[in-house]
């Protein structure tokens, strides 16, 4: 059975491009609009990866992250975030928090794919 | 008793004791004769009593000159040499003594004038010496102040108490108090600078330089900022030690950081926007574009949509920055090279430069430098580079098309301004004018960088071309630049009168002012003088102070640029009597803070110092009266002037005119309240060593002995 990739980002110019490509690379994509609605999709499908940008409506990123790291259920998944936020101490608190990888706008999708691959295959 | 009397009494004295004794002898002899002979004696002497008189006066007359003759020659002498020692010594050191008396007397008389000549000679050369020394200070003191006054920093030196010693006229307009701000006291020698900047945060800087004292650290000064009303002020402390290493008091360097604070959160704010901001837009271009080169077999449907984010990101990215250089662009030139300068200065400029290479330059009618309208038209430049490089690109086109004479205007353009040389003539081709403008010329005489007109355009953001209307036979030459933005402008900071620089470091020396003031000798103390008018003379009937006036007394001084003058809206009608006497009108006090926002500025005004008015129980009822309703109370100890001069010469006058005539005081601006507050501290100044002379040395021998002349009496 094919991986799950959840895609959480409020923009869908690069929603787009993100669910072609994994659709591409033959991942089972599920997409998600804000936090909360990721946070639902994360319960209703526990996908294997979640593409989680910083900036999302109603509850960020982080906060995202952070609940995914306090469900044990969820101990495996990997959470991969994304942002147009380039400091440092961003960088550092989505690391903090429990990410797996933090990757800065605007990306390779090549490196990106690489990436992904590079998580999910290690399970 | 006099010297005369008492010589006199000598010498009756003297003379009954001789009597008495000649009278003793004889009643001796008179004892020892039997009766025959004291028969004979009798007889003897009967007849002859006058003859006996006369004898003895013959006698004692003699004797008694002679004893004069002595008493005048050495006590009486004596005591004349010890009164004139003493005239020398405590009054007059030119005084000499007269030379009386024995010849003894007279040669002492001598030696104690040649002593005195020497004593004298000797405190002129003192004294000359420390006029020199004091000359030579004040000239460093002055050089000093010419210095301080020149900084735009502020600048203030506090002793240890945080008192402050010296200011310059930057820090007294910096922290001057603002009406509806936070009552602190205005910037004043003697006073303390925790009423004029936020107490918590000097304590603070004060305890980490210590710390770094203790430490012997390099670099003991402490930083800190502060807001003050709307302005963001930055501050230096850095400690003041004595030669023995003991720290003394700090100096504080304060800077208004407001414009630099907001420059730089607007350069943030620009950076941020150009990276972070495009970071979005840029990321779903990239992923866009990579994925249609990735799969380029690609459906038209998805291909469609990737086109449309492409172009749709793109737009979006492009408005980004548009907005983003339109909102910051002055940010983007160095600024600190350039200089604010009025369009119009830059046309005279222009003109001297251009007749320095022989071209006339003739303003166009309708724009003469010296019109209004162009008095707002602002430019942010190097003036310097510009008018060189644009003075060789005319002499260049000059020499070219022969152009002798040259029209130029300037016109408001949007955000620029463009500045318009015409000739008559036709215009250079476009390739030559490239050519010309990429020219170097040498910027500064000595400067190794030589730049062309091209750079100093870009670094102003300028621009340049020709324009030629071949029909009129008439050309010109277009630069043009950015204006500048009214709120980039500054007011230059307004100079006030007088000395600008405003120091006294007796107060290094000055002991802590809160401790008991009643045993402070009456020189030390610092004093609020001042004065107020009113509506009229009976506060307790609804007349209102209509002013306030005030000065300062420091270490003997009266600080006239340290004074508080404050009209104020009395909320009520002034009678037209006495408006005759102080000269306010009810127009010129319409529209002026009510006494409850003014009596708090005064109180911090006066804070920590006497209080001294002219007939001060009529001031002090006014002030008293508005306590309740202006949370304000002048607690602090009081001096009447009117009482005091009555205390030195009871039986004077003492209105303000007749002691100030009196004393020799110069009465300028009278019935204005700063004026009189003024006469008074003067007055003040001249009556304590009056006050001196009658024993009167502190506040709490003032104070008493006021409360017991006539005049303290009368009540308002």
């Amino acid at each position: 059975m094919s991986k799950t990739v959840l895609i959480a980002d409020d923009e869908p110019n690069i929603v787009i491009s993100l669910e072609f490509l994994l659709r591409q690379a033959g991942y089972r994509v599920v997409v998600a609009q804000d936090g909360e609605d990721a946070l639902e999709a994360i319960r209703r499908e526990t996908p294997d990866l979640v593409l989680l940008d910083v900036m999302l409506p109603r509850l960020s990123g982080f906060d995202v992250c952070q609940k995914i790291r306090e469900n044990p259920d969820w101990r495996d998944m990997r959470v991969l975030m994304l942002t147009a936020k380039g400091r440092e101490v961003e960088v550092s608190k989505g690391l903090a928090l429990g990410a797996d990888a933090y990757i800065t706008k605007p990306f390779s999708t090549q490196e990106l794919l690489a990436e992904i691959e590079s998580h999910l295959g290690r399970q | 008793m006099r010297p005369r009397v008492r010589l006199a009494l000598w010498l009756l004295a003297l003379i009954v004791l001789l009597a008495g004794l000649l009278a003793l002898a004889g009643g001796f002899v008179w004892v020892d004769l039997d009766t025959v002979e004291r028969a004979a004696l009798t007889e003897l002497v009967s007849g002859r009593g006058m003859l006996l008189v006369v004898l003895g006066v013959l006698v004692l007359v003699p004797f008694g000159v002679l004893v004069r003759q002595w008493l005048v020659s050495y006590p009486e002498a004596v005591i004349r040499l010890r009164e004139d020692v003493d005239i020398m010594h405590r009054a007059h050191p030119e005084h000499r003594v007269a030379l009386t008396g024995g010849s003894d007397m007279r040669r002492l008389g001598e030696a104690v004038n040649a002593f005195a000549e020497a004593h004298c000679a000797l405190q002129r050369e003192v004294k000359s010496r420390i006029e020199e020394a004091n000359a030579r200070l004040e000239q460093e003191k002055n050089r000093l102040a010419a210095l301080m006054s020149e900084l735009s920093q502020s600048v203030l030196m506090c002793n240890s108490e945080g008192r402050i010693l010296l200011y310059n006229g930057s820090a007294s307009q910096l922290l001057e108090p603002q009406a509806g701000g936070p009552a602190r006291a205005p910037v004043g020698l003697g006073r303390s600078i925790f009423g004029i900047l936020d107490q918590r945060l000097i304590v603070h800087a004060l305890e980490r330089i210590r710390q770094r004292l203790r430490q012997n650290c390099q670099d003991p000064a402490a930083h800190f900022v502060t807001a003050r009303g709307d302005y963001l002020l930055r501050a230096q402390m850095a400690p003041l030690l004595d030669h023995q290493g003991e720290f003394i008091g700090f100096v504080l360097i304060l800077e208004d950081i407001t414009r630099e604070v907001a420059l730089d959160s607007r350069r943030d704010a620009l950076l941020q926007q150009l990276t972070e901001g495009t970071r979005a837009a840029l990321g779903n271009i990239r992923a866009a574009a990579e994925t249609m080169e990735r799969f380029p077999e690609m459906d038209p449907g998805h291909r469609r949509r990737f086109g449309e984010v492409i172009s749709d990101e793109a737009q979006r990215l492009s408005r980004h920055l548009e907005q983003a250089l339109s909102r910051h662009a002055d940010l983007l030139h160095p600024q600190w090279l350039l200089e604010d300068m009025l369009a119009t200065d830059l046309m005279v400029a222009l003109q001297r430069s251009f007749a320095a290479v022989g071209i006339t330059t003739r303003y166009s009618s309708d724009n003469s430098p010296y019109q209004e309208s162009n008095d707002s038209l602002w430019l942010n430049l190097d003036s310097y580079s510009l008018v060189q490089a644009m003075t060789q690109l005319m002499a260049t086109l000059a020499d070219a098309l022969d152009i002798r004479e040259v029209t130029i205007d300037v016109a408001a353009d949007g955000h620029f301004a463009r500045l318009s040389i015409g000739w008559q003539g036709p215009a250079p081709e476009p390739e030559h004018l490239h050519e010309w403008e990429q020219r170097p010329f040498r910027a500064v005489a000595e400067g190794p960088a030589a730049s062309s007109l091209r750079e100093v355009l870009e670094s102003h953001g300028g621009e340049i071309w020709c324009q030629g209307d071949t029909v009129a036979g008439y050309s010109r030459l277009c630069l043009q630049l950015p204006a500048t933005r009214s709120e980039v402008q500054i007011p230059a900071p307004e100079r006030g009168q007088g000395r600008p620089v405003y120091y006294d470091f007796d107060l290094f020396n000055q002991p802590g002012q809160s401790t008991e003031l009643d045993d402070r000798p009456l020189r030390e103390l610092t004093y609020t003088v001042f004065d107020t008018e009113t509506t009229g003379l009976s506060p307790s009937e609804g007349d209102e102070i209509i002013s306030i006036g005030a000065v300062r007394i420091v270490n003997g001084r009266v600080l006239v640029q340290e004074c508080f003058e404050q009209l104020v809206d009395p909320h009520r009608q002034v009678p037209r009597e006495s408006q005759m006497i102080h000269g306010l009108t009810p127009q010129m006090l319409s529209g002026q803070p009510d006494i409850t926002e003014v009596l708090p500025l005064f109180q911090r005004f006066a804070e920590d110092t006497i209080l001294v008015a002219h007939n001060a129980a009529f001031d002090m009822r006014f002030l008293q009266l508005k306590e309740s309703q202006s949370g304000t109370r002048f607690i602090q100890p009081v001096l009447d002037t009117l009482l005091l001069s009555a205390l030195v010469q009871p039986a004077e006058g003492h209105s303000l005119e007749q002691i100030a005539a009196r004393l020799g005081v110069q009465v300028v601006g009278r019935h204005t309240a700063l004026g009189d507050a003024m006469v008074t501290g003067h007055v003040l100044l001249k009556l304590i060593p009056l006050l001196e002379e009658r024993g009167v040395h502190t506040l709490k021998q003032a104070r008493e002995a006021s409360r017991n002349t006539a005049y303290a009496k009368l009540e308002y």
